[in-house]
């Protein structure tokens, strides 16, 4: 769980959101969504500790942020950074990486660390990539390791900076389809999402930001049905009833 | 392109490495200006051979040089490794965080205020550290990001090029000093000169390997690093630190050999490719067995004179260096 109280987070000479009071809790999947430079990211930065935050509160799991070291915050709370670099090893040692909050010096790598490394592959069915080299994966395979990465730190949160960037569409839907895996195992997940239609599909809550603070927060039909989403984004967003639910558009 | 490469390849190609710098420096302790037989070599290392003249040679002359290069070598290629890791730059070298500029100004002033006797090595070793130690500082006040660090590192380099010149210029019989540890070279190396540095070089390149994981990841990229646990800005420093000490031990008693940093790591990357403890092997026998190849030739080419060898090592390095970049433009891997 996540909590957050009157959180003000930005850059020392300037304040980008302020007054941010809310709680993430354990099985939701929630979508923040708002206008460029609104600060999403700057958002997710600040509750993993990245950047300092400017005032206000963040608990983890009922623990005060700033109480937790380096480590025990890495083994509460996992992160998909927006850009990430490829590095020339394998598939299988980059998911191991997920693993470094728990070792200790030598750092070398128990059986159980193995094991949990092969179970994140298995969830998200890459475990023929596994010997593969990163540099050589296409983006939706790359996509699914830094996943399995995510999977192998087994943190209770986890925040994910536009996973679906640059990815084809099946590769979006089966990164979403991982999303929300993660949350019916009961994590807390919060991403940012930049494809609206998306968003209003997967999330069980949209939490919108704009104007340096929180626009709306709630279930993606009670905000679609307000007019949140027009006032924002200045777009007229749809719906059609389809077998499998809701589907948005927007124009 | 990537070369990303399986563990058994990389321990072979390790293995070839590591015998080519066993060959060298058996080569290294055999010729020079005076051909020494290997059996004649062995007596002499075993104690044998009493004071004639060929156990001499090799006692004082070529077995120190041979351990110089090997370890002036290992370091700065080390070095040159954790700096291009640690600033995620491949054209990174010691000379970017000033060790080339420390060292040369402290050398520089030592020539000029102690001209009978310059102390040369602490000299060097005292400036490398205290130019880095300077930029580290300023890059720590300023947040210690990849940038930051390199622009201060410029700028600190700057500052202290123009000091080397005002030295040189109100005191000339510096130049000559100064000239000699510009160019670089292991002539008249003794064992007094290699056992301090190698007291800073052994302990350096273990605590550099045992931070091999850490430097993984880092790797991955600062956000990503800090997610994972890592203490990235504290990491920084303390590898920056590192790479002064092995730059700066190498260069109090092989003076500026700063090719050695750039070209062997970056060859090197695609030998061991993206896991830090191969890599830092990889570099660390590169360095020695270049540094050790380029001395043999420089003292066999002319014998009985010999060149510096920072001029052999720019002569064969560069155009090797040009022509594995012209193999990466057509598309060919090494």
């Amino acid at each position: 769980m996540i909590q957050l109280e009157s959180l003000r987070a930005g850059y020392p000479a300037r304040s980008v959101l302020e007054d941010v009071t809310l709680t993430f809790g354990p099985g939701e999947l929630t979508v923040l969504a708002g206008p460029n430079g609104c600060g999403k990211s700057t958002f997710l930065r600040t509750i993993l500790g990245l950047q300092p935050r400017l005032g206000g509160g963040i608990w983890l799991d009922g623990q005060a942020l700033e109480r937790l070291t380096p480590r025990q915050r890495a083994r509460r709370i996992s992160y998909l950074a927006q850009s990430r670099n490829v590095p020339d090893i394998n598939a299988r040692r980059m998911v191991l990486h997920g693993r470094f909050p728990y070792l200790d010096y030598p750092r070398r790598y128990r059986p159980e660390d193995q094991l949990a490394v092969r179970r994140a592959l298995e969830q998200v069915d890459a475990l023929e990539l596994a010997e593969r080299p990163m540099a050589e994966l296409s983006g939706g395979q790359r996509q699914r390791i830094y996943f399995a990465m995510v999977l192998a730190q087994d943190t209770q949160n986890v925040l994910l900076d536009e996973p679906t960037a640059y990815l084809d569409v099946s590769c979006q839907l089966e990164v979403m389809a991982l999303a929300r895996r993660m949350a019916d195992e009961g994590r807390t997940v919060v991403l940012v999402l930049h494809d609206l239609c998306l968003a209003l599909r997967a999330a069980d809550r949209l939490v919108v930001f704009a104007e340096g603070r929180l626009q709306a927060d709630g279930p993606p039909e009670k905000l679609c049905a307000d007019g949140v989403l027009e006032r924002v984004f200045g777009v007229t967003v749809r719906r059609v009833q389809t077998a499998s639910g809701w589907r948005y558009y927007y124009a | 392109m990537k070369s990303w490469r399986s563990s058994s390849t990389r321990i072979r190609e390790l293995t070839v490495l590591s015998g080519l710098v066993l060959a060298l420096a058996g080569l290294s302790l055999c010729f020079g200006g005076v051909a020494v037989s290997p059996a004649a070599v062995w007596r002499a290392l075993c104690g044998a051979g009493g004071s004639d003249a060929a156990a001499r040679i090799v006692r004082y002359v070529y077995f120190p040089r041979t351990c110089g290069c090997l370890l002036a070598g290992g370091a700065l290629a080390c070095s040159g490794a954790i700096i291009q890791n640690v600033l995620a730059n491949p054209l990174a070298a010691p000379n970017l965080i000033g060790v080339n500029a420390g060292a040369g100004l402290m050398v520089a002033l030592s020539c000029a205020l102690f001209p009978e006797k310059p102390c040369g090595p602490l000299a060097a070793f005292l400036g490398a550290l205290a130019g880095v130690l300077l930029v580290l500082s300023v890059a720590r006040r300023t947040g210690a990001s990849r940038f930051t660090v390199v622009l201060t590192g410029a700028a600190v380099s700057s500052i202290f090029g123009a000091g080397i010149d005002a030295v040189i210029t109100f005191v000339p019989e510096a130049l000559s000093g100064y000239s000699d540890f510009r160019v670089g070279g292991l002539f008249g190396v003794t064992m007094a000169r290699v056992i301090p540095a190698a007291w800073v070089i052994l302990p350096t390149l273990a605590a550099a390997f045992a931070l091999g994981s850490e430097m993984d990841v880092l790797m991955l990229g600062t956000d990503t690093a800090q997610s994972l646990g890592l203490r990235v800005r504290s990491l920084r420093l303390v590898l920056l630190t590192l790479a002064a000490a092995l730059a700066g031990a190498a260069v109090s008693f092989a003076g500026l050999l700063g090719f050695v940093g750039l070209i062997v790591p970056h060859i090197m990357r695609r030998l061991a490719g993206g896991e830090s403890r191969y890599f830092l092997l990889a570099s660390a026998l590169g360095g020695a067995a270049l540094l050790t190849g380029c001395d043999l030739l420089a003292r066999v080419l002319f014998a009985p004179y010999e060149l510096p060898v920072g001029i052999v090592l720019s002569f064969l390095g560069g155009p090797f260096f040009l022509w594995l970049l012209l193999r990466q433009r057509g598309g060919r891997t090494f």
